[in-house]
Order: structure tokens, then sequence, then C-alpha cells
């Protein structure tokens, strides 16, 4: 029961971890239906921004959870600035393109910003501080949940909340919901449609930034590849909860990151993404739009 | 208080507008008719930026709109009623009207524009937290239209909005155009295809094929024209 309680608990955060990254996806795929082959590139950035904030901030004194808020603050707003770009330069001019055009400029600038930071910093692993302080009431669970995992549960689940109430309740949330249900009709009552491709970008960016942030503190090491692997996970997430749907990719990416370590708990971690990629397989068969996914309306 | 000037509208190398030129003045309607195809809605979705014209000018109160972005068009009182409604399928009644209101500043007064409009169409009301998306085509247009009155348009663009429903609730909806149009002061544009009923309610009318503009005259004088009357009219 406790070694089950004790993958549960590292499945959640992985979960967390993918849903973090997959909202990204999704948004982005709801509002402008383009794959964004980069976002994985955005969660590396915004892992190196925070190594790098923290390197300097550990010079000038600072301590571990200050470190952690300042690292993922300053990651945040490069990862914004990054995602803001990217879209500007990478898609929006290829708006009114085939589908195909825009999907190939987005594995292009995966490529491009992996092997940016490939020369600008370094292929070897790089070890990443470990940012979050044991809590002393976390003691007696320790074995099951770690303090570290518990940040990234608690900062995952504020992420989301943040994110429902967003899109529910305030005015950019609202014209995002019109946006993605029929980007004419919101022109037409006035909603400025570009910006709102911007924002959704810059949100996406931020959250990926601060599961960037996270795992690297956690795992303890990053380098330029990470965003590829977590992007594929991130991706696979979204699918498997309906691509478009919000609330589908955190459901899809608790069930991903649960999958895995079940399946590298109980048989072996050689298995987990045969399991993790069998699982979106048989959704995929059972529910072709996912769990929460509408099925696609066709126009007759 | 629109104008268009010699309107050329372009999809890709498909020229749908060619060389139109369209006044409206205020506190008229005003209808469009024409078969399928002729550029009825191109015209509307020129009109308010989101097929901007390739050459040509457009005016609304003198102000020259043809290379604004859609949203400053909306802001400055030109509202569209699209063909097909396109409501916001997963938004609510009460949230489709709401964002009626997305460039409105005077929030204070939307309240009593949801009363308006819940008595010009009361069965709103009764529905008002129901989807978008589940509303019967009628429902779905009265909501198309209060959504734009919702705006607080100084011109109405409607396109279609007899298409599809029972006659019973043609001749309601007619009759709240007409309403709207004395009421509020409202400038109504219409495109029509039902050319008898939209005439009868217009004040003059312009006739469209092939993306020009063929006729134009007393929406009175077009009822008695024999041309309209062969193509439009069926008579
Ligand atoms: N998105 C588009 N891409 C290419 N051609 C288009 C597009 N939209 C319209 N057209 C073409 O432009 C012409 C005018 O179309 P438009 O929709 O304005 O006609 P309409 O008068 O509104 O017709 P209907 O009464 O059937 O609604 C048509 O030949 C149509 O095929
Ligand atoms: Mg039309």
């Amino acid at each position: 029961m406790e070694y089950f309680l004790e993958l549960s608990s590292s499945g959640l955060v992985r979960g967390s971890i993918y849903a973090l990254i997959a909202l990204g996806y999704t948004m982005v795929y709801g509002i402008i239906q383009l794959i964004n082959f980069a976002h994985g590139e955005i969660y590396m950035i915004g892992a190196f921004v925070a190594l790098i904030v923290s390197g300097v901030l550990t010079i000038y004194g600072f301590s571990g959870v200050s470190i952690l808020i300042l690292a993922a603050l300053i990651a945040a707003i490069y990862a914004a600035a990054y995602g803001y770009t990217l879209e500007k330069i990478a898609y929006r001019p290829l708006r009114n393109a085939p589908r195909l055009s825009p999907l190939i400029s987005a594995i292009g600038m995966s490529l491009f910003l992996q092997n940016y930071v490939l020369l600008a910093q370094t292929p070897d692993f790089l070890r990443f501080p470990a940012l979050i302080p044991d809590f002393e009431f976390m003691e007696p669970i320790a074995h099951i949940m770690g303090s570290a995992e518990l940040v990234i549960l608690v900062t995952s689940a504020i992420s989301m909340v943040g994110l429902t109430v967003l899109i529910k309740y305030t005015r950019i949330g609202k014209a995002m919901r019109a946006t993605q249900q029929d980007m004419v009709m919101a022109r037409l009552v006035g909603v400025n449609v570009d910006n709102v491709i911007s924002v959704t970008f810059i949100i996406g960016s931020v959250l990926a930034a601060i599961g960037g942030v996270l795992v690297g503190s956690y795992i303890g090491q990053i380098n330029f590849y990470i965003g590829f692997m977590a992007g594929v996970k991130a991706f696979t997430a979204a699918v498997l909860g309906g691509i478009g749907n919000v609330p589908g990719a955190v459901l899809g990416a608790l069930v991903l990151g649960l999958t895995e370590a079940y399946a590298a708990g109980y048989i072996s971690s050689a298995y987990e993404d045969v399991f993790a990629f069998g699982v979106l397989v048989l959704i995929l068969i059972l529910r072709p739009s996912g769990l929460l996914g509408k099925a696609v309306k066709q126009k007759v | 208080m629109l104008e268009l000037r010699n309107v050329d509208t372009y999809y890709g190398n498909i020229q749908a507008l060619k060389g139109i030129s369209i006044d409206v003045n205020e506190g008229e309607i005003v209808t469009l008719i024409g078969a399928n195809g002729a550029g009825k809605s191109t015209t509307l979705m020129t009109v308010c930026g989101v097929t901007p014209p390739r050459s040509g000018e457009v005016y609304f109160m003198g102000t020259p709109i043809h290379q604004m972005p859609t949203e400053k068009i909306v802001a400055l009182g030109l509202v569209q009623v699209p063909e097909g409604r396109r409501i916001f399928p997963t938004m609510s009644v009460l949230e489709n009207l709401e964002m009626g209101t997305f460039l409105r500043r005077d929030k204070n007064d939307i309240q009593k524009d949801i009363d308006y409009v819940f008595d010009l169409f009361p069965i709103l009301a009764q529905r008002r937290s129901q989807m978008g998306g589940t509303l019967s085509g009628g429902e779905q247009q009265m909501l198309a239209i209060s959504r734009a009155l919702m705006a607080r348009p100084r011109l109405l663009l409607l396109d279609e909005p007899s298409l599809g429903l029972a006659p019973l609730i043609i001749k309601q909806i007619f009759e709240i155009i007409k309403k709207i149009n004395q009421e509020q002061k409202t400038t109504v544009f219409l495109v029509e295809q039902n050319a008898n009923q939209a005439l009868k309610l217009a004040d003059r009318g312009y006739v469209m094929e092939n993306g020009h503009i063929t006729l134009t005259d007393t929406a009175e004088n077009l009822l008695d024209n024999e041309q309209v009357k062969s193509a439009y009219l069926g008579l």
C-alpha cells in the first residue's frame, strides 16, 4: 500500500509537470489549430534562465526559497518574451497559409531553439541547484511525498486554478473563448484576435517556464534537449485529454503521469514509455477525440 | 452614413466585388438583394474589414474605414449579424449577449439593454442559461440580432436573417427590424434573398449580380420593376 502511494505521488508530480506544458499546446491548438512544436523548447529555456538567475543570486548571497521565487519569475518573463516573439515571427506571417506551413515553421523553430541553447550553453548536463527546501512538517510522510513534490503539486494546482478563473471570468478569457469558438465572429464583436493569440502564447509559455524551473530543481540537472521529450509527453497528454480542451489537458497529463509511474514501479522503468504511448493508442481507439474532446463536427 | 466607392474585393485571384458603390443614409432601411454567390455577404464582410477591399474606399460617418482593423470599425458603431448567425456555441445565451458588449465602456446600462432584448424576444429570457449551440435556428437568429443590439449599433448590418426560418418567425423578425429602426433610430442595411419581404420593409434597395450592382432604386419602384419581378420575386 505504501509503495502504491509512493508511486501515485510520483505519478501525480510527473502528471502535473506534463499538465503545465500540455496547457500551452492545447490552448494554442484550440485557438489557431497549430501544434506548436517549439513549445517544449520554451520550457527548456525557462529552466536555463532559472539556472543562470539562481547562479547569480547565489553569488549575491540570496537563499533557497527567495532564489526559487525570483528565478521562476524571471524565467517566466523570459519565456513569455520568447513565446510572444515566436508567434510573431514564425506563425503570424503564415496565418493564412496552408496548414502544413506553420507546422513546418514550428518544427524549424524547435530545432533552432535547441541548437541555439546548445551553442550558447553546452551540450552537457548542467547541475541545477535544489532550490526547494525540505519542510519539517513533511518529515513523517517524506518516504511517500517529499517537500519538492509537494511544492510542484501545489504550484501546478494554483496555476491551473488561476488559468481556469482567467478563462472563465476575465475579459481576456472571454475573448479567448470567443476566438476559439469562432474567430470571425469574435472579430465582429470587437475582439482584437491578434492580441488574443499573443496572450495565449504568453500564458502557455509562462506555465511551461514554471514547469521548467520546478523540474530543474526537482531532477537536479538540465540540458538543451530536455524540452524535446517533455514536449512529446505533454503533447501526448494534450491529445489524450482531447486537444484544444483545457481541463482535458490536465486530465490527460495526470493519466499519463500515473500510468508511467505505475508501469515503472510495478514492471520496469524501461517500459514506462511503452505504457504511456500504449494508453494513448488505446484511448484514441476507444475515444478518437480524446477523453474530454468533442467529436469533430463535419459540416456537410 | 455609409459610403462604398468603387470597391473591389478578392478571394485570392477570384474577384468577388467588382467596383461596387453603395450609399446608406442615416435612419434608412436599405436592402441588398441578389442570387446565391452574387457577393452580398462579401459586401458586408468588406465593410467590416474582415475581407478588406483591394481597391476602392469605404467611409462611415465620413471616416475612411477600408484599411481599419475590424475591432476599430465595430467600435465606430458598425455591427454585423452575419450569415449563419455564428452564435458562440459553448457560451450561454447571457454570455453571448455579453460578448456583444465587448467594446462598451458604459457597463451600467448593460442590464437595461439585456431587459430590452428580452422584451423584444421573450423566448431568450427563458433560455438565458442555455448553451447557444443548442438553441433552435429561430432562437439563434433572435440571439444573433440581440447580441448585435447589445453593442448599441449606429448601423446594423443583417445578412439573410430570414434564412431557414418558418414564415411566422420571419414575419416576427422583420417586424422587429422595423421596430429597431423606428424606436432606436438604428440605420439598417439588410442583405436578403427573400426579396419580396425585404423590399416591403426597406426604403431603398440595391440589386447585385455577379459582383456588380446592376440596379438601385426606391424599394417601391423595385417591387414594380419587371426585371426584379421576374428574377427575384418569382412573378
Ligand atoms: N472564403 C472564400 N474563398 C473563396 N471564394 C469565396 C469565399 N467566400 C466567398 N467566395 C466567393 O465569392 C463569391 C461571392 O460570395 P458571397 O458569399 O459574397 O455570396 P452571397 O451573395 O452572399 O451568396 P449567398 O446568397 O449564397 O449567401 C462567390 O462566388 C463565392 O464562391
Ligand atoms: Mg451570403
